[in-house]
């Protein structure tokens, strides 16, 4: 059980905080401290809007332990509309399909289990931005 | 020392040794070492090293064993050396050669001995899917379930989006590694394929299929290696010598490169080492690179200056990277069918070179090859390690 762990990740899993660099304003999630553009600190907090498109996505086929019961499931890298890129799942997916490009938005989900007795483990996954009918 | 061209004192291969990679239920990690490790010595005419430094990523999430460096010391006789491991996922072995290469270069030492170990089939399974994904960013990439073939999934689909491959676009690879493959007696999977058996491979993580992922197994490369000013290797063989050993790191996890099909770390790396040894591509006559996944031969033959950028996956689609081609990789089959034995890779890479620069590879001999280069990736290109060998006699 990794209970400390998982807490003190709370906020980038649930809000998508991440950081400012206070001196070059460059956006960075996850949060890192040192700024990754100009070397300097930054420690400054920032929300994301949780809206971004799909770099590129696949499928996980072989799970590794902890996420066998989810498989099959697609994992994407986003490009944030902030400017950085986040590794997440695509969830809700229903028909419509999956491409480069695609407009996604964060949603909140659990993604699996502390354990056999353990919490539930919930943080963000992305999920294609409604269209309006 | 420092022969002109090479910014390194004169680095020679004693001796090597290597097993083959497979599924060796009936021996230990102990064991597969020490079989690679006396192959070296013997090849050695008997050298004791004065320190051993083991390549290997794996061990303490799979056997429970920590501390390899004592371990490996104690059961190889040589209790009282210096002995440590170092370890950079896929990368291990690679790093603990360049640590060797530090420690000759810097005077202190003049035999050391690198052993690249791995024993992954004690587990199946989930558990060794999990341990090889720990090498990723484990709060930012594993959680979400990322594996190291997503991981390579993600950027084949970006790269064939971007460069426009055709579909099996990156077939040249596998099946150029496996045909290389029947020419080495050690490899795991000795048989040639054909277009229709890569078309028709199940899916790991679109668009990589099965045969654009190497097989992960127990192994172990060996290489002992001297100052050249205090001990010459002895005997008939033809010397080798270390030209450029170096390693460069980018961001841990894919989604932090700021250009994930840029490779950025490998081509530090990859250009540091032809600056050191004083060459460029051209002068390389065979790379061996880690093509753990066949996307990631394409980025490293484009970051090492071997193709432009997006135009890697055409030297395998036009047999260029053959052994006959104009820039032969994975000669005795590479990860994807001499079989991947996670942070020994870079060790097995070394002492490949080095059998093809002696004229010792038998079937799978490159013709007149005499500068080798080895490129070990740990994890999506995070870590790479590049060593550049060559004929010690033609220099």
């Amino acid at each position: 059980m990794e209970v400390s762990r998982h807490w003190r990740l709370r906020q980038q899993r649930y809000a998508l905080v991440g950081e400012v660099c206070p001196h070059c304003d460059v956006k960075i999630f996850p949060p890192r401290d040192i700024c990754p553009d100009c070397g300097r600190e930054a420690r400054t907090e920032y929300q994301f809007s949780g809206r971004g498109e799909v770099y590129s996505y696949t499928t996980v086929h072989d799970a590794p332990a902890g996420h066998e019961a989810y498989a099959p499931y697609t994992v994407a890298v986003i490009r944030l509309e902030e400017g950085p890129m986040v590794t997440a799942q695509l969830t809700d997916l229903g028909d419509q399909p999956i491409e480069i490009g695609t407009p996604v938005e964060m949603t909140t989900r659990k993604i699996g289990e502390d354990g056999e007795r353990g919490m539930l483990v919930y943080a963000y996954k992305f999920r294609p931005v409604l269209r309006p009918a | 020392m420092h022969a002109p061209g090479s910014a390194l004192p004169e680095i020679l291969v004693a001796g090597v040794g290597l097993t083959p990679i497979g599924e060796h239920w009936e021996k230990s990690l102990r064991s597969i070492a020490l079989e690679a490790m006396t192959a070296a010595v013997e090849d050695a005419g008997g050298l004791r090293p004065q320190a051993l430094f083991v390549g290997n990523m794996l061990a303490p999430a799979l056997s429970a064993q920590t501390h390899l460096g004592v371990l490996l010391a104690d059961f190889a006789g040589w209790r009282g050396i210096e002995a440590a491991t170092y370890e950079a996922a896929g990368a291990s072995g690679g790093i603990a050669l360049r640590q060797a290469v530090l420690a000759l270069a810097s005077g202190e030492m003049d035999r050391v001995m690198v052993v690249g170990v791995e024993k992954l089939t004690d587990r199946i399974g989930s558990s060794v899917e999990a341990a090889l994904a720990a090498a990723a960013d484990a709060d930012f990439e594993a959680v979400q379930g990322l594996t190291p073939a997503a991981q390579a999934g993600l950027l084949m689909r970006r790269y064939i989006h971007e460069h426009h491959v055709p579909e099996h676009g990156f077939a040249g690879f596998s099946l150029t590694a496996h045909a290389n493959a029947v020419g080495n007696p050690r490899a795991l999977y000795r048989r040639a394929i054909r277009l229709e058996d890569y078309a028709s491979a199940p899916m790991l993580s679109d668009p990589l299929n099965l045969f654009d992922a190497a097989p992960v197994a127990d192994g172990a490369a060996a290489i002992l290696l001297t100052r050249g000013d205090r001990h010459r290797p002895a005997g008939e063989r033809t010397p080798i010598r270390i030209l450029a050993s170096a390693v460069a790191t980018g961001p841990l996890a894919l989604h932090d490169q700021p250009d994930p099909l840029g490779f950025e770390a490998a081509l530090i790396s990859a250009g540091r080492a032809m600056a050191q040894a004083g060459m460029a591509a051209r002068d390389i006559d065979l790379f061996e690179l880690h093509d753990v996944f066949s996307i990631y031969a394409a980025l490293a033959l484009e970051s090492a200056g071997f193709a432009e950028r997006g135009q890697g996956w055409r030297l395998a689609a036009e047999g260029e990277i053959s052994r006959t081609g104009r820039i032969p990789i994975s000669t005795l089959g590479g990860s994807k069918a001499r079989g991947d034995a996670g942070g020994a890779t870079g060790v097995y890479q070394a002492v490949e070179v080095v059998l093809q620069l002696q004229g010792r590879a038998g079937e799978a001999q490159v013709p007149e090859a005499q500068v080798g280069m080895g490129q070990c990736l740990g994890g999506a290109g995070a870590t790479v390690a590049t060593h550049i060998l060559a004929r010690a006699d033609r220099l």
